[in-house]
């Protein structure tokens, strides 16, 4: 029997790892991730339009006949409590993984779900739906949602000090995010790489968080007790959440007298 | 970092978009091409949570931490706080995930912990009642989702932006192998586009829907006879079509397209009448250069 082309590339593999035995981490890592890849492909390839229609009807017969003074409602208007930035990842849907029902959350997905600060020159796309949102839906919480595993973040913390090519767009916009990745490199120097990763994943929700509150409407009405900001984070290594409040203070000013009744006191 | 003291609002948004939505007659008529009644579920079924009943996680809650973690920004444990029925809502919320989804596909689940391969990626409204995942079934791995104001794709020309970022990174890194862009009935966005005038207030969602101008164009001189809503649904369908062009500016998408390792597809989520239309961009019998025009193929309509 013939050799087959990928015994012999197998070969070239093991002797590489027999020379280089620092590279076995990363050799593991990418064989399981190909193990995945060609277990998902499919010997006829599924057709699109027929994977569309099963959803479709799924939904048609499942969830909107069976509500239909809900979908009613919703055909006059929407009125949702929740305004939702998630990750474009596939994995990541708020609709599956927090069970948002049609009308519940205004949701925003963007690579790495990053919320640039208020420009008024750039970033109309984010600033639009935050805008709307607020202004005209009158949401009620907005919910920042970062995830594990975010290549966002991954190309964020490893460009451009890996001296790879940069990209067009994707490093335009996850430097957005610069200042988390700032933030994790000093506090936690030392760290493995996807350690890192993983807590820049967490900060870069609260930059984003901050960056919400440069907006002058949600600025508005976090003043006036309307809207709350929260983040949160899927785990979906090991099947968990966190959740969490953005809370701003200004407290009360003290008054610093100019002269006590002994003069000036040093 | 340093949270910013007090924000003067130097342009104060006077633009408010008109009333969201109305129930409207749509004078579009699409061909009715009538689909067999036979639903086959093949794929996961995910839980839907009726919207008067609620659902109370029965597993305790081993995964779940809820911690303030961040030391830079301020808590205040003392105060009043009526968010917290929130915190139990979404608390909730995400323990059914896990409990019928998660924990029902492990094998599925660990998989996808190590790398996505998705074959769509979806460019949808923000709309809340528009979410790609519910609708047509996507489920967790399946479809690289954008979702903006109106389903928009700005050209190749307009710079950096976020939709072609994630362009960038579905087309390039992930290779998917359709595109597909859903637009909605009732879109607000659309409706701003409409009735935007010229009185030079500006605002983000004036700025965002600019995009889409040609399309406003388009429809203005194609659907003059039709009142107000008439013209706002013609739009609709008019600006997908657009957005699928406008995907063509960029190199590496129509360099795919052409070797016919990537589809566009264009679809149109109605609603009110609970319908779904999509259709497929031609790129062969697509000749923008020459005429302006585009063709499509495989249109279907289900109801």
């Amino acid at each position: 029997m013939a050799i087959q082309s990928s015994q012999l590339a197998i070969e070239q593999l093991k002797n590489l790892l027999r020379e280089k035995e620092e590279l076995n981490e990363v050799v593991t890592t990418k064989i399981e991730e190909l193990i995945v890849e060609l277990q998902g492909c499919h010997p006829h390839p599924i057709d699109p339009a027929q994977q569309i229609i099963d959803g479709f009807t799924y939904f048609k017969f499942n969830n909107f006949d069976k509500n239909p003074e809900l979908y009613e409602r919703l055909a006059k208007g929407q009125s949702p409590k929740f305004m939702v930035f998630a990750c474009s990842d596939s994995r990541v849907s708020p609709s599956v993984i927090l069970n948002f029902q049609p009308g519940e959350a205004f949701v925003v997905r963007n690579i790495a779900n990053i919320v640039p600060a208020f420009n008024q020159l750039r970033y109309s796309g984010v600033g639009a739906t935050i805008e709307y949102a607020i202004t005209a839906l009158k949401v009620k919480n907005i919910l920042v949602i970062g995830h594990s595993r975010c290549g966002g973040i991954s190309r964020l913390m490893s460009h451009p000090e890996d001296g790879s090519i940069p990209f067009d767009f994707i490093d335009d916009w996850v430097k957005i995010g610069l200042p988390a990745k700032t933030n994790v490199m000093k506090e936690y120097e030392g760290y493995d790489f996807k350690e890192q990763c993983n807590f820049c994943e967490l900060e870069s929700v609260n930059n984003s968080l901050v960056n919400l509150h440069t907006y002058p409407y949600v600025d508005r009405e976090i003043r006036n007790k309307n809207l709350a900001l929260l983040g949160g984070y899927y785990d979906f290594v090991n099947g968990e959440f966190k959740l969490w409040k953005y809370m701003s203070v200004v407290t009360k000013p003290i008054t610093i007298p100019l002269k006590t009744n002994e003069g000036f006191k040093l | 970092m340093a949270i910013p003291s007090s924000i003067s609002d130097p342009f104060a948004s006077k633009f408010l978009p008109s009333s969201i939505s109305d129930p409207f007659a749509s004078s579009y008529q699409p061909s009715r091409i009538s689909v067999p009644v036979k639903i086959e579920q093949t794929q996961l079924t995910t839980l839907r949570r009726s919207h008067c009943s609620t659902l109370k996680a029965s597993m305790g809650s081993p995964g779940f931490t809820q911690q303030l973690n961040n030391n830079k920004l301020e808590t205040l444990a003392d105060v009043k706080d009526d968010r917290d029925d929130i915190f139990n809502d979404l608390k909730d919320r995400f323990l059914s995930f896990k409990k019928n989804v998660y924990m029902a596909n492990p094998e599925q689940f660990e998989n996808l912990a190590k790398v996505q391969v998705p074959k769509f990626m979806v460019i949808a409204c923000a709309d809340s009642r528009v979410c790609p995942s519910s609708i047509l079934g996507f489920q967790p791995g399946e479809a690289f989702t954008i979702r903006n104001i109106a389903n928009l794709v700005p050209t190749f020309e307009s710079g950096p932006s976020e939709v072609n970022a994630a362009l960038e990174f579905s087309v390039n890194t992930l290779q998917v192998e359709n595109i597909l862009v859903i637009g909605h009935s009732c879109c607000g966005g659309i409706r701003a586009l409409m009735g935007m005038e010229d009185d030079g207030n500006t605002s983000f969602i004036k700025s965002w829907v600019t995009n889409a101008k040609n399309a406003r164009v388009k429809t203005k001189a194609a659907a003059s006879n039709l009142d107000f809503d008439g013209q706002c649904s013609h739009c609709e369908k008019v600006s997908i079509n657009h957005s699928l062009v406008n995907l063509l500016t960029y190199p590496w998408i129509k360099e795919k397209v052409e070797k016919e390792e990537l589809s566009i597809h264009g679809g149109y989520y109605d609603f009110v009448n609970c319908s779904f239309e999509k259709w497929t961009l031609d790129y062969r019998g697509t000749k923008l250069e020459e005429n302006g025009r585009f063709a499509i193929k495989n249109k279907v309509f289900w109801y």
